[in-house]
């Protein structure tokens, strides 16, 4: 174990104060569901700990016309039960309520599933398929990245020392417009994605797609934007076909590692599985609204 | 490495401790607190035997550090039971023999207990998702969802009398 300097700043402003004069190595601090079992293995090291959850903004969540600005470390219990959000963006929910168990969920956050940056991260495609952004705050001010941006690599992103997600930003879906996010793991419940695929369809009233989003996460170092997905669903009603179609092009655009969650081969082949039946899911949603 | 002092709420009640940064509130519970109805089974969040509430949320204290508990309304398994009196759900899993060596016990009682207080009325598929993080090698579990949903019965119909 580490030996821990703990501190609970009430403002951003405060935090990151705290953490651009650090002079040991500082970790933020959200639902520690990924923190804590990181600093289990560590040894002899003195490690500066700044839990945001005493930031009042950092733990709401408003909805309103704009779209969503929710608190990075508001708990996945707390936002899977948020009715509102969830009519909205059914796919997000069901991403958040796919982390780990009811105890993860107490703890764990979306803007803490972003950063960790883990390429399995089931909000993470989720929030790319329907654009989101985060809000990056840190000694030289404020900036803003879209998710997709935000992860470099695996366990690695954008945050440069003194820096955190202050917020991050979903926006009002279009008018027909609604998500779903599909992973598959080896059992029911609690376990880490093999494979996951979000998507977001707007359908004209005639059922036309006229934009989508497709991400898969899992299949690469990085949760993937698949753009050639996107496009095999525009101008089609969502047919078998275009579904076909979105199924290869996300299996083509998947480059997965051989773990023993699944084989390369596997993967490639799930994920193709996972993002026609969200895009299928998808489609469906914005149908039983229009109808 | 100096201590730190800690303000909380244990089953309604103002509790101060001092605790390293680096402890978690599982460890603060049983070693400063003697709490110890709470279980350590893996330290690592898999198997729910360390669940507490904090402020209503069912929760790993494994996964929690000490010092988070400032502040906070903890719920353990020594808070279920009105004094000598057990509570419906512990009544219900001596009843139908929901357990065996004991060590997932209070860890289940205090999810059952989170579930009833959300849904009192879940499907089995729905307890049987909530408890999902609570591991049992001994009962096989089947048990245990009987005397959760009897639990739930019994408790609306307290409810409502
Ligand atoms: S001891 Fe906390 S989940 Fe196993
Ligand atoms: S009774 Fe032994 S682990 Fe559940």
């Amino acid at each position: 174990m580490v030996s821990v300097v703990y501190e609970a700043p009430g403002s951003v402003a405060d935090a990151v104060t705290l953490l651009v004069n650090s002079d040991i190595t500082a970790s933020v601090l959200a639902g520690g569901t990924d923190l804590l079992i990181q600093m289990q293995s560590m040894v002899n090291e003195t490690r500066l700990v700044v839990d945001l959850k005493k930031i009042p903004e950092m733990m709401n969540a408003i909805l309103d016309d704009e779209g969503l600005q929710l608190g990075p470390c508001m708990s996945c219990a707390e936002f899977t039960s948020r009715e509102d959000i969830k009519l909205v963006y059914p796919g997000l929910v069901e991403s958040a309520y796919l982390i780990g168990s009811t105890q993860i969920q107490g703890r764990a956050s979306i803007g803490g599933n972003l950063c960790n940056s883990s390429p399995a991260a089931d909000t993470v495609p989720a929030l790319i398929a329907n654009n989101a952004r985060c809000v990056i705050v840190g000694p030289s001010g404020e900036r803003s990245l879209t998710v997709e941006e935000f992860t470099t690599g695996v366990g690695e992103n954008c945050l440069a020392k003194g820096e955190l997600v202050s917020l991050i930003k979903v926006p009002r879906p279009a008018a027909n417009t609604s998500d779903a996010y599909l992973r598959f793991i080896p059992r029911s419940e609690m376990d880490i994605a093999v494979a996951g695929a979000g998507v977001s369809i707007t359908l004209d009233e005639d059922g036309i797609c006229t934009a989508a989003r497709v991400s898969i996460g899992a299949v690469a170092p990085i949760v993937l934007v698949v753009p050639e997905a996107a496009d095999a669903l525009l101008g089609t009603k969502v047919d078998t076909t275009a579904l076909q179609a979105v199924a290869d092009a996300a299996s083509a655009a998947s480059t997965p590692i051989t773990d023993r969650r699944g084989t390369h081969e596997y993967r490639r082949h799930v994920v193709g599985v996972l993002a026609k039946r969200a895009a299928a899911i998808a489609a469906e949603r914005v149908r039983g609204v229009q109808s | 490495m100096t201590k730190t002092h800690v303000t909380t709420t244990i089953n309604g009640e103002v509790i101060e401790f001092l605790c390293e940064p680096s402890d978690t509130l599982l460890a603060v519970l049983r070693n400063e607190l003697q709490l110890t109805g709470t279980k350590e089974g893996c330290g690592s969040g898999d198997c729910g035997s360390c669940s507490v509430t904090i402020d209503g949320r069912l929760v790993c204290s494994c996964l929690v550090l000490g010092v988070e508990a400032e502040g906070v309304e903890i719920g353990t398994v020594e808070g279920v039971a009105d004094k000598d009196k057990l509570h419906v759900i512990q009544e219900k899993f001596l009843e139908h023999a929901a357990l065996q060596c004991g060590i997932c016990t209070p860890g289940l009682i205090v999810s059952a207990k989170a579930l009833l207080d959300e849904n009192p009325e879940p499907t089995e598929e729905e307890a049987r998702y909530y408890l999902a993080g609570n591991l049992c090698r001994c009962t096989g579990y089947d048990k245990i969802i009987r005397a959760v949903m009897d639990s739930a019965e019994v408790m609306r119909g307290d409810a409502q009398s």
